[in-house]
């Protein structure tokens, strides 16, 4: 209790009721939203989880990835696997999966820290990896390859909820994904006041400096890799569950790892709330955009042979630019000191 | 006195530049140390060998008798030298409080523990109104006391200050020396510190060694060395004394 009390406590009145009022509207949103808003609204879960995956790494720890759909690829394909081949329930595959995430993370971190001039060198080796991985499972028959991995489901497990195989109803799905994303946030949270997040962020403004100060640098570089990854391990077992398909292409596409920094680029790299409110406002906007152009295609105002599908991708490119040029903190610091949501004097 | 620190027979080549060449200081236990000469004398350098940050090509370090030439900078940290840059390198994004707790969590059980340690050494350097402000801030002077602060934070029994007074008013260089020198009495600290400002040079230590060209030219009482015809010529000829 004493995190949760920790994590509440810099808010102001105007932060804790827009929050609460906010949180409340998401917990009831099964029975406001249709089955539409839901998918919309879990995936915007699922990329916040992400989100703050890679932002543990670049906003706390100074590292960035650009390959971040490998950590979510793997977990995914460990868990769905094992699920498939030895009937292993997700809850417990979840551990072998976040560990393979992790390991891959380890192994990346330790040749980038530890053989390399700078930091674009890891940067690479994460986009490298990805791709590796991903030529790897398309001529892995035994995932499918090419042609997929899937998970059955049954008619009966749509209406179920089972949590320990993670089959079930939309809600259940939303609901999941929704603590994991917040868990996520508690857990940031309680890393960025710990040891480690001092740690990270002195790391991150200057590395020789830390390590003068007695700072074992490559060491805790070391751990945020190694969260970093198994937080977007968890995400990939979701998923798997979720779509009960898996497509090297789509899995491990760069965009996947793209949009897994765009929401924290947007909301405001290296704080806290950044990335799930950058993804709250990235999410929603690419399928309004995507509606749109399905509406306007349907009344035919615009000719619907014309393919648009890297509109959306666009519009958010358009909206980082504005980001970097106008609010390079990014969003969050900025609607936080305009409605004041967080006492001046709390330091996160 | 007992020595603290023995540097013995150090050289070091930066690609064909001899940045230090055959050079030996001891500094006794609790005591105040100097080292000066003119720009590029290698003064940095000599810190930059004893701190780890990179190996010497020849001769030792030694702290309390243990070797400790070639260790990286945190293991050196660890074994108890707290060192500053003489160009400031604070943690800019995150507070004043914030970079000193970072060097505190070397000796503290909990994060509050450490917080609790960096708070002191705040108000030891005059920083404590600054505590929340954002590290990058911070005026030259305040960075300085800043690097000081969290050289201290370590707990280092030897503490190595690389022109941590150029910049300040007088009244301030002033401040500073009655700070070194409290924390010397109070707490056993031992310090080497390079300075330009003779005025805190001559105020605090106790023994001066004096570097030209990567060469140690002059060694002794504050009296002796400004009498040196070698160190006048060299050192002291284009400054104020
Ligand atoms: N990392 C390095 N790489 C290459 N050359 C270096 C490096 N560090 C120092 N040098 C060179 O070594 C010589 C000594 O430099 P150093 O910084 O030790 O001088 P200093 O006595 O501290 O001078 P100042 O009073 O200007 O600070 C200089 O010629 C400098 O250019
Ligand atoms: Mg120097």
């Amino acid at each position: 209790m004493t995190s949760l009390r920790l994590f509440f406590d810099p808010l102001a009145p105007a932060g804790l009721w827009l929050g609460g009022a906010f949180f409340l509207l998401l917990l009831l949103l099964p029975y406001w939203g249709g089955s539409y808003v839901m998918t919309v609204a879990t995936t915007v879960f699922y990329l916040a989880l992400i989100g703050q995956s890679w932002n543990l790494m670049l906003g706390f720890a100074g590292l960035l990835s650009i390959g971040h759909a490998l950590f979510v690829g793997i977990g995914a394909y460990t868990a769905a696997y094992l699920f498939a081949a030895i009937g292993l329930p997700p809850i417990v595959g979840v551990l072998p999966a976040v560990g393979l995430a992790v390991l891959m993370g380890l192994l990346i971190g330790y040749l980038g820290f530890r053989f390399a001039i700078g930091g674009v060198y890891f940067a690479l080796l994460t986009i490298a990896f990805a791709e590796f991985v991903r030529v790897m499972i398309d001529h892995a028959s035994w995932l499918g390859a090419t042609e997929g991995f899937f998970l059955k489901v049954t008619e009966a497990d749509r209406h179920s909820v089972d949590l320990v195989n993670l089959r079930g109803t939309p809600e259940m799905y939303y609901y999941l994904i929704m603590a994991l994303a917040l868990g996520a946030l508690v857990l940031c949270r309680y890393l960025l006041h710990s040891r480690l997040g001092y740690y990270w962020q002195a790391i991150r403004d200057d590395a020789e400096a830390a390590d003068a100060l007695g700072v074992d640098v490559l060491r805790y570089k070391m751990y945020a890799v190694a969260i970093s990854a198994g937080m977007a391990g968890v995400a990939g077992v979701f998923y798997a569950f979720y779509q009960n398909s898996l497509f090297p292409e789509i899995v491990f596409n760069i965009e996947r790892s793209i949009e897994a920094t765009l929401g924290s680029i947007v909301g405001g790299v290296g704080t806290l709330f950044g990335p799930i409110f950058g993804t709250f406002i990235l999410t929603p906007l690419g399928e309004i955009v995507t509606e749109a152009i399905d509406l306007l295609k349907h009344w035919q105002v615009i000719d619907p042979e014309t393919r648009l599908d890297g509109l959306k991708l666009l519009i958010w490119g358009f909206i980082v630019v504005l980001i970097v040029l106008f609010k390079p903190r990014g969003l969050w610091p900025w609607v936080c000191g305009r409605l004041r949501l967080i006492r001046t004097e709390a330091e996160s | 006195m007992a020595s603290l620190l023995k540097v013995a027979q150090v050289s070091k080549s930066f690609r064909g530049l001899r940045a230090l060449n055959d050079v030996s200081l001891d500094v006794a236990e609790r005591g105040i140390a100097a080292l000066i000469g003119p720009n590029g004398a290698g003064k940095t350098t000599l810190f930059n060998v004893i701190a780890g940050v990179f190996p010497p090509d020849a001769g030792s370090v030694r702290l309390d008798d243990a070797d400790i030439t070639g260790r990286r900078p945190n293991s050196i940290c660890h074994s108890g030298i707290g060192r500053t840059f003489q160009i400031c390198r604070p943690f800019s994004q995150m507070t004043v409080l914030q970079n000193v707790t970072v060097a505190a969590l070397r000796g503290s059980a909990t994060v509050e523990a450490a917080r609790t340690a960096a708070r002191a050494c705040l108000e030891m350097l005059e920083l404590d109104a600054r505590a929340t402000q954002h590290a990058a801030n911070l005026t030259l002077p305040d960075r300085k006391r800043l690097e000081v602060a969290r050289a201290l934070a370590t707990g280092p029994r030897l503490l190595l200050l690389d022109e941590v007074m150029a910049g300040l008013r007088p009244s301030e260089t002033d401040r500073m020396v009655a700070t070194l020198r409290q924390l010397r009495d109070e707490t056993g600290l031992t310090i080497l510190l390079i300075e330009h400002v003779m005025r805190a040079v001559m105020a605090l230590s106790e023994n001066i060694t004096v570097l030209h060209h990567g060469e140690k030219i002059s060694e002794g009482p504050p009296e002796t060395i400004v009498r040196d015809p070698a160190v006048l010529e060299c050192y002291l000829g284009d400054q104020d004394p």
